[in-house]
Order: structure tokens, then sequence, then C-alpha cells
């Protein structure tokens, strides 16, 4: 199929009228180039906003008690109730798909009193009771000690792990903080590690670091919390999306709390996998869009393609009638200007490729590393080039349908009369 | 070698059937060198290229080589063109970016055969036209009669059957034709069946036999005393 003749008769076809096979072969590869580009921007784009969800894993949800909006059970409506840790083990028990169900109380909070006090330096912190699942539900990087971990829960140590800007408003300058000891509302906790946060969104960034986590059981029995829980931040396996978890763990909650079953009002949750899925919806429709102009360019490069070869089909119509004679069969004939179309198609793509990945380089080069527009790394993965190079392909063998199909339509004695 | 039997064609022109061979009766044996004859408008291009497989007849039969010619798809008849016949053609119809080689083993190259084979066989036959040395040149650089051998060096790779050759003369000057008719008739003598198309008289009586085409029909097929082109050159 892919004999040395075969290759020498497409070279020598396509170059004997250079100038014209490389306009023609143009249209094809800005029409590739336009959609490379468009399917990169997206990407940019795409990666820019996961960027700024990166501070958080996305297939999670968070939600506190608020209270019951009808009566059930002889129980009164407006009743309030506190979460607390039985349900969280329920919860592991009888909802599948979960990967972390972490409890969390909180003190302080926006616009709070100074309620942490070192030495003469005091502040006003958010101080969360936390188990160590938390750290990877909101990633963060340990900047010096460690995290809180089991030990610290079984025990009720009385340990603190602090973001980078409480450590900046409690400490001098290059103070080694491990080791020292806080008081949070008149407890001590000792310091055992520094964080640094990542943050969900620009706007808390700083926020993010003016934090301290303690070990859920430590806290909750030095600010006499019992076994009440603030809320819950639950994230959900891979392969499962809290959106679809979330009616389970809102029945088990009910049940436990003897709440209405229809009663919507008394759980409150915040979904960031929906939020998260919308703007992904977002990108789907724009990746579409990126397909549809990019393809219906190309399409008019694959037009001036299909021209061409119709007229080299003509100019060679005596030539074929002879190789007819000489005993071609039509699939041969038409095999020949299907190639010949198809490699014009595909060297004309690849450059399109090429050109815009020299594109996308240079634009990598020159974007601000980190900066605060939503568009990072704009490029096309592997999937997206070889589905491009297939569209190529289909796009070059419809471009040579219809002239291979003219270059047999003529009968062969009337190609040999042609002059 | 050929057998037609009550040949009829005709074409359409506007509303109008133009009625060309109006039943050709006709056969060649193995080893003959037939010409036909005729003056323009007569059927024998019509008839040549229904010899050739390029065309169809509209009723009659048509045997070669004891296989009935009928009804062919274009594959089996391509098949069949490269496997039963040579064509030698007025314009010689060389592939003008193929060398002269290359041009020689086309016919090879779709019956699939290997390149190297296909190459060796080309050349042998353009050693036996004279023009070995002119294997790499491209048809542009040959002159009319180097052409012309080319051209029945192709004709021959394939070891057709039989020979068709359309006014293999037509373009060339008298002393280049007889060169080439001399080529013919060494080819015939070789055993070769060979049908040669022309209107000059002096080509026909190069023949063994010479068949009279007018108005679609035969009026004079007879043998004759063959005239040696070598001693006219």
């Amino acid at each position: 199929m892919f004999s040395r003749d075969k290759w020498n008769e497409v070279i020598e076809s396509l170059s004997s009228n250079l100038f014209r096979t490389v306009l023609t072969a143009f249209g094809v590869f800005w029409g590739i180039f336009i959609l490379v580009i468009l399917l990169a921007a997206g990407n940019g784009l795409e990666n820019g906003v996961k960027n700024i969800f990166s501070g958080i894993s996305s297939n999670s949800m968070f939600m506190w008690s608020q209270t019951a909006s009808k009566p059930y059970k002889g129980l009164p409506k407006g009743r309030r109730y506190n979460f607390d840790l039985d349900d969280v083990t329920s919860i592991k028990q009888k909802v599948n798909g979960l990967k972390y169900v972490s409890p969390r109380n909180q003190l302080g909070g926006f616009g709070g009193d100074n309620n942490v006090v070192r030495g003469l330096k005091n502040g006003a912190f958010n101080v969360y009771g936390d188990y160590p699942d938390i750290q990877n539900q909101e990633p963060m990087k340990i900047l010096q000690g460690r995290f809180i971990n089991q030990n610290d829960i079984e025990n009720k140590r009385k340990v603190a792990v602090i973001g980078e800007g409480v450590l900046s408003e409690l400490y001098e300058i290059d103070e080694n903080p491990l080791g020292t000891y806080v008081k949070i509302q008149g407890v001590n906790f000792m310091v055992i590690g520094v964080y640094k946060k990542r943050g969900f969104g620009g706007g808390n960034a700083e926020e993010d670091q003016k934090q301290i986590y303690t070990p859920f059981t430590a806290f909750s029995q030095a600010f006499n919390y019992g076994e009440r829980v603030g809320w819950m931040a639950i994230t959900a396996k891979d392969s499962y999306s809290v959106t679809n978890l979330k009616e389970q763990i809102f029945d088990v909650i009910k049940t436990n709390h003897k709440i209405h079953p229809e009663d919507d009002r008394a759980i409150g949750n915040f979904d960031l996998y929906e939020q998260f899925s919308k703007i992904q919806g977002l990108f789907i429709a724009l990746n579409a869009v990126a397909y549809f102009v990019g393809i219906l360019i190309l399409l008019s490069g694959v037009i001036g393609i299909s021209n061409i070869m119709l007229i080299v089909v003509k100019e060679r119509t005596n030539e074929i009638g002879v190789r007819r004679a000489l005993g071609a069969t039509p699939w041969s004939i038409r095999g020949q200007v299907l190639f010949e179309s198809v490699f014009l198609t595909l060297i004309a793509g690849m450059a399109g490729i090429a050109f815009a990945t020299g594109i996308l380089v240079i634009i990598n080069f020159v974007l601000p590393e980190g900066g605060d527009i939503p568009f990072a790394n704009p490029s096309v993965d592997l999937p997206t080039v070889i589905i491009a190079l297939l569209i190529l392909i289909i796009a070059g063998l419809l471009a040579g349908f219809i002239p291979a199909q003219n270059a047999i339509k003529v009968k062969p004695v009337d190609a040999l009369r042609t002059e | 070698m050929i057998e037609i039997k009550d040949l009829h064609k005709s074409y359409k022109v506007g509303k109008n059937a133009l009625h060309v061979l109006k039943g050709i009766n006709f056969s060649v044996k193995e080893g003959e060198l037939v010409s036909i004859m005729g003056s323009s408008g007569s059927g024998k291009s019509t008839l040549l290229n229904i010899l050739g497989i390029l065309d169809e007849a509209d009723e009659g039969t048509y045997h070669l080589d004891g296989v009935p010619i009928k009804n062919l798809n274009e594959r089996i008849a391509a098949n069949y063109r490269n496997k039963f016949l040579g064509f030698i053609f007025q314009s010689f119809n060389l592939i003008n970016y193929k060398s002269a080689l290359d041009n020689v083993a086309l016919p090879l190259y779709y019956q699939g055969i290997s390149r190297g084979e296909r190459n060796d066989r080309a050349m042998s036959y353009l050693e036996k036209v004279g023009l070995a040395e002119w294997a790499t040149h491209k048809p542009n650089e040959l002159s009319g009669g180097q052409k012309q051998r080319v051209a029945i060096a192709r004709a021959l790779a394939s070891h057709p059957k039989v020979l068709l050759a359309d006014e293999l003369t037509g373009a060339l000057d008298t002393k280049t034709s007889y060169e080439i008719m001399d080529l013919v008739q060494k080819i015939n003598d070789e055993g070769k069946t060979i049908l040669v198309v022309t209107h000059e008289e002096d080509i026909a009586q190069m023949t063994k036999r010479i068949v009279h085409l007018k108005d679609g029909v035969i009026i004079n097929d007879e043998k004759v005393e063959q005239v040696r082109a070598i001693e006219n050159v």
C-alpha cells in the first residue's frame, strides 16, 4: 500500500505545482491551527479556574444544623438541635462512597474578639477542633513540625497547628514556635506545627493563614463542647459525587434527630461539588464551541483541497485513461487520489499543529507564573491531538472522495481521447 | 485468438443514435499481423476500442483467447486488459514524469510484481527495442520514434496475447514509421498476434492481412504479400 512508487507519484503530483499546493494546504493548516489554539485557550481558562479551586477538594460539601421547620413526632417546630459524634459514626456506617467525614468545631470567627494570647501579644484567630482527615480536605503545606495525628485525638493532647499568619502576629521574626505555648481562651496549647494554605478563592488568602488547628477531642474538652459537632466537612470518593449522596446523609441526620423527613430547612449545606460542576459545564460548552468553530474553519480548508484535487484529476484525465488501459483497477485509481488528498491534508494539518504548539510554548513562556488572571498553562493533551489527526484523516478522505469518484467516472476510452 | 460475431455498436448523438458498427464478423488467429483500414468515421477506432475492452458492444459476441468478453465490471476488465492486451497509441501516451524504465514497468506494477523483478523485466524489453541506455530518461527527452519504441516495450511487458496499435505511426515521419514497423514485424515474427489500425496504405502493406472497413461494415478482408519494412528504410 505504501510502496515507494506510490510515494513517488504523490510527491511528483503535489510538487508539479508547488505554489498551488502550498496555498491549498494553507487552508487546512489554518483550520487546524485555530482548532488547537481554541482548545488550548479553553484549557488554559479551565486550568486557571481550577487553580482557584485547588485549595480544597472539590467533591465536598459542608453542612450545619439549623432549626427544625416542621413539627414531627410530637416535637414542635422551631426546635434547635446540634450534630454530635454519633451522627458522624452513623453517617460513616450507613452511607457508601464517602471518603472523609470530618466533624468540626470552631471558636472565634469573622469580627471576633481577641481570643489567643501569647505573652504580651494577642490576636483574633479562628480556632478549630479537627480530625487529621481535614488536612486532605483543605490541602495545606506544613512548614515546620507536623499536623494533628490520631494519637493527639486519642490522648486529647492540647496541641495546636498554627498558620503562617498567626506565627507572624504572635512571634518575633526568626523565633522557633515549636514547643512554645499559646493561650486560647485561657487554655494553654503547645504549638507543634506551622502550616501554609493554598487558600480557596483569592479573597480569603490572608484569612486562611490566620487559623489554628487543635485536636477535636482536646478542643471539646477544653471548651466544654461535649459530644457537640459544629458542622461537618464531607468528601465523597472520586467515583461518587457528593451531590448524589447528599440526600442519604441528610436522611441519617433526620432519623437521628427526629426531624420530619420532608423538612428541607433543618440542615444547612454548601455543596462545593455542585458549584464546581456548574463551572465544569461551562468548560464543556467552551470546548464544544472550540470544536465547532475549529472544525468549520477546517472544513473550508478541506473544501479547498477537494477543489484542487478535482483540478488535478481533470489535468490527469489522459494519464488516468492510459493507466486504466494498462490494467489499473478503479480502486487503484481511486486509492491514488484519496491517498494524495489524505497526504496533503495530514502534512498541512501536522504543520498547523506544530505551529500552534510553538505559539503555545511562547505563550506559556510569557505568561506570569501564579498570576491573578484565571488563565494557566494553555495546552492540548495527546488525546486531543490524536482526535485532531483523526479529524484530518477523515477530512482528507472526504476531500478526496468526489475527485476520486470523478477520476473513474470517465470511461477509459474517453479518458484516452482527452489531450 | 480473436472471435467476433455480428458486432453492433451505436452512439447517442443528441437525440439520434449513430450506428457505427453494423454487424462485424471477424476473427484473428494466433501469430497474425492484421491491419484494419478505413477512412475516418468508418468505425475502425470503435472496433479497436471494443477489441481492447475499453468499450463494450451493444450486440454480438466477442471471444478473446476463448474467454467471452461480455458485461465485465471495471475491475475484471482492467485485469483482462492487463493480462491479454498491449496498447500502442498514436500519441504514445507515456506518462511524462516517469522514466522510460518506469513507463515500461507500469503494467507489471498493476500485476503486483515486486519492484526488483519489474525493473529487470522492463529493462529486458527496453533492450529489445534498443533503448537500454535511455532507460532513465523521461519521455520529453526522447524523440518520437524512441517514444513509440518505449510504448511498444510497455505494451510487450505484461506478456499480452494481442498487441493493439492505433495509428502507431500517425505522429512519425516516414523513415521513423518504417523503423517502427520493422520492429513490429520482428515482434510478429516471434509469434505475437498484432492488430494495427491505420489509414496509410504503405503501412497496411507491411502487415500480412488487410481488413477494409467502410461505414461500419467490412467490405474487404484479404491476405497480402507482406512488404518488409527494413527494405524501405
